[in-house]
């Protein structure tokens, strides 16, 4: 879990910036969109992707965590940390820029710059789209979209797109071989939207150089999971 | 004139007599006389009347951390005189007040007196006024009682109104009531979240429909499907969805729990009366955000003040508080009977009732929620330009800008009628998918037509409430708003258009000059401005002594707003020219633009700003500096 902090270092350079407008009071919450257990046909997982956030309506700085934490082998198969500074660029969307650290186990650690916007695209979806600069980048795009069955239970599908631009062998990526990741979860808020537990699905599949890199080492280039957790907002 | 160095009176004897209407909320009440003498206050000229200070009172006022049990939840609170249920405060008109403010609490607190016109210092608003008062420290508040009627007093610090802190204010007139009541009771509405102000605030900035549990689901959209179509219902949502906007948007904050006097449905506030007599209900809006709409089943009210000013008695049987607002209302409950008094959110998420009963014990009926309003395109029309259609929102503001210009060009002096909208039906006929800048001049064509139909010269203090009636439509509402309101029982909703001041404060002259003040937003970042400008980033608004100016709202965001200018009277445009009723607080509803004129008669520095609570801390907030003083 120590990796967690790698980039507390990172995080001293950038705080600064975030306090730019201090004015008024300081907006601050945390928010998981996932948090959950996945049981899938190899090692069974534990997931989170979270943003804990800090700033202003002008300047928010942002710390995004992704983790998928084998719970066989007690390794991250993926642990992934971003210090963001997201600032408004129109009505509805945020320009993004920050630093990025890809740190799992049993591969070569990355670290990138990031580029990207966020924001609410017509008919309400949640958009992440980022580019990671760095001697191995990509593209990632992430999508989410809030069906409302009732006020309370809601079907959230979602879909990540990571296209490598640049073979990074040493981590199975091929250039423009995209690994794709959709879900759905129905969620149920229990208290206000602070706890909102799920059941759900997840799929995710390789494609181009990166299914056959992937397929060339032996390794799965798909993966279907059931997912249980919670989502958390405070 | 110095209002403060008169001479020190004996107190008269219904200044006295008047003591023993106190409410038990109050605490203590002296009589003792103060060094208010040595206090320097800036003079301030009324216009209308030089007050006479007759008595002097001394009333003690504690803010403190209270518990709060609404019987759906407790929670820790701010409340005065350590109780959940608001203190009342009696004044005289003619009094002197010192009012001993003692902070019990662990953060620096405020009283500002809600309606009441006085000195600036007195005003009670950190920052602007004064300097707030620190925990532990005791502010005394001097000022003369120079009107009568209901007002109502809170904290302006932080979010300690919403968690609490707000009270009553009655003024007995001078010469005694002139509307013969044989009770007389506060009606003070609230809307008590479980949450704290700040969290509330906090959420909102995170998620702006944190709090809003009645939008539009799978189980809307398949009823009405079955209602119209299945494709006429996408179509609907998809108009919305383009614009990322919600019809469900009418209330920010839901799961409330709404109380009269500190009371929820199930504590069940009940004013007794005898078969016969009449009964005067003051009804304040002390909510956070929520505009409550008031019955009384079976009882027809008869509206005879208005934010503490007498207006023409007119009887309705239902009415519309906004936030902030205050009427006073008789009714005559003739049978041996309970009846319900009714407050009902605008959004239709929450209801209290309270009772009107010949007998302790006894509780009236409580009526179903009746079905939630949908916002319509109408609601939208101050934010054409707002559906992320790039720089449109400039390009909306200059349409705005023609319309009114055409307004002045052609309606001429003072008695404009206000509010104008923009004519929904017309632009339902236009597909808002290709809406593109180009549209724009139709638009205006559109608003031009719409304009000149309904100014001609003749239409020069043409009685608007007889226009209302004419086609049933509140002019205050865009046309075709879903907010509109009707009555439960399909009888008389009150308008603006029905507020006649019964004594016009101020001769009715042209104002020197216009402000247009576009009330704007972008709800998905919980942002509130004014012309596009949160106050922080806001200079003041700058008003020259003596002169009267027209301010011209236009509710450029799908959320109404009750704006409240401090210290000085808004003279509400109804079209009743001398008539046009005086507040303090005016509400102004989405796609509608709204007048009001101001007298500006009181020197210093005051607030002006949207009465909700997190659309005042979101931005929607100014200060008004007024240059120049008495000679």
């Amino acid at each position: 879990m120590m990796k967690c902090f790698k980039l507390a270092g990172l995080a001293g350079f950038l705080l600064p910036f975030a306090q730019v407008a201090q004015a008024e009071p300081l907006i601050w919450g945390f928010q998981a969109e996932q948090f959950e257990y996945r049981s899938m046909d190899g090692e069974d997982a534990l997931v989170w992707d979270f943003d804990a956030l800090a700033g202003s309506d002008e300047m928010k700085f942002v710390w995004r965590s992704e983790a998928e934490l084998g719970l066989t082998s007690d390794d991250f198969e993926k642990l992934e940390n971003q210090l963001r500074l997201q600032f408004p660029v129109s009505t509805f969307f945020d320009a993004v820029v920050g630093a990025y650290a890809g740190t799992p186990d049993g591969a070569p650690d990355r670290y990138a710059g990031v580029v990207g916007i966020k924001g609410l695209a017509p008919q309400w979806f949640e958009i992440d789209a980022d580019l990671f600069v760095s001697d191995h980048p990509f593209f990632r795009f992430e999508a989410e979209y809030e069906a409302l069955l009732t006020n309370r239970l809601i079907l959230t599908p979602s879909i990540e797109v990571d296209l490598p631009l640049k073979d990074d062998l040493a981590r199975d990526r091929g250039a423009g071989g995209a690994v794709v990741e959709i879900g759905a979860r129905l969620s149920y808020d229990v208290i206000d939207r602070a706890f909102s537990p799920y059941i759900g699905v997840n799929y995710e599949a390789s494609f181009g150089d990166t299914k056959d890199i992937l397929r060339a080492n032996g390794e799965d280039t798909d993966a279907f999971a059931i997912v249980i957790g919670t989502r958390l907002m405070f | 004139m110095r209002l403060f160095q008169g001479k020190q009176r004996a107190l008269s004897d219904t200044a006295l007599s008047s003591s023993k209407h106190l409410a038990t909320g109050l605490s203590r009440r002296q009589f003792g006389l103060t060094a208010a003498a040595a206090l320097a206050m800036p003079a301030v000229l009324r216009a209308h009347e030089s007050p006479k200070i007759t008595s002097k009172g001394t009333y003690d006022v504690t803010v403190d951390r209270v518990r709060i049990d609404t019987g759906n939840f407790r929670k820790m609170g701010v409340g005065y005189n350590k109780s959940q249920h608001p203190t009342t405060l009696r004044f005289k008109e003619g009094e002197e007040v010192t009012i001993n403010v003692t902070n019990n609490l662990r953060e620096s607190t405020s009283i500002h007196w809600h309606g009441l016109i006085l000195p600036f210092q007195q005003d009670g608003v950190p920052g602007i006024s004064f300097n707030g008062i620190a925990p532990g420290d005791t502010f005394t508040y001097r000022f003369p009682i120079q009107q009568a009627g209901t007002y109502w007093f809170h904290s302006h610090s932080g979010f300690q109104e919403p968690d609490g802190a707000y009270g009553a204010i009655v003024i007995e007139p001078r010469d005694g009531e002139r509307v013969r009541a044989d009770r007389d009771y506060v009606v003070q509405l609230a809307d008590k979240h479980p949450h704290p102000g700040s969290r509330i605030m906090r959420n909102l900035k995170m998620m702006p429909d944190y709090y809003n549990r009645s939008q539009r689901t799978l189980q809307t959209l398949i009823e009405d499907s079955r209602q119209d179509s299945l494709q006429a219902a996408l179509k609907d949502r998809g108009m919305w969805g383009r614009m990322r906007m919600m019809p469900t948007d009418i209330e920010d904050v839901q799961g409330f729990t709404a109380l009269i006097n500190g009371r929820s449905t199930s504590q069940n506030w009940t004013g007794l009366f005898r078969p016969g007599e009449k009964v005067r209900l003051r009804i304040i809006n002390s909510s956070a955000m929520t505009y409550f709409d008031m019955r009384i089943p079976g009882l027809k009210m008869t509206v005879v003040q208005a934010d503490g000013n007498d207006v023409k008695p007119v009887t309705v049987d239902e009415l519309r508080v906004a936030v902030a607002e205050t009427y006073d209302v008789i009714v005559q409950p003739r049978e041996n009977k309970v009846y319900s008094i009714i407050a009902e959110s605008m959004g239709r998420t929450a209801l209290v009732r309270g009772t009107l009963s010949p007998k302790e014990g006894y509780a009236g009926a409580v009526p179903p929620l009746r079905p939630k309003p949908l916002l319509t395109i109408a609601d939208m029309s101050g934010m054409m330009g707002g559906m992320d259609m790039g720089d449109n929102v400039m390009q909306s503001a200059g349409g705005m800008q023609n319309m009114t210009g055409m307004d002045h060009s052609n309606m001429g002096a003072a008695s404009a009628p206000t509010p104008q909208a923009m004519d929904p039906s017309a632009m339902q006929g236009a597909d808002h998918s290709d809406m593109e800048p180009s549209a724009q001049p139709a638009m205006k064509d559109m608003d031009n037509s719409q304009m000149s139909g309904s100014s001609t010269p003749g239409m020069n203090g043409m009685d608007r409430s007889g226009m209302a009636m004419s086609n049933g439509d509140d002019p205050f509402y865009a046309p075709g708003s879903g907010l509109t309101p009707k009555a439960y029982n399909g009888g008389k909703f009150l308008s603006y258009t029905d507020l006649r001041a019964a004594r016009p404060l101020y001769r009715n002259r042209t104002p020197s000059r216009t402000i247009e003040l576009r009330l704007t937003g972008n709800m998905e970042r919980y942002i509130w401005s004014i012309n596009d400008v949160k106050f922080d980033d806001a200079d003041p608004i700058v008003l020259n002594y003596g002169e009267r100016v027209r301010i011209r709202f236009i509710n450029e965001t799908m959320m109404a707003h009750p704006m409240h200018l401090h210290g000085m009277w808004s003279i509400v445009d109804t079209g009743q020219g001398a008539r046009n009723p005086i507040k303090h607080t005016v509400s102004v509803q989405p796609g509608v633009t709204s007048d009001i004129e101001v007298e500006v008669d009181a020197p210093g520095q005051w607030a002006f700003h949207c009465h909700l609570s997190y659309h005042a801390d979101g931005g929607m907030f100014r200060k008004v500096v007024v240059k120049g003083r008495p000679a």
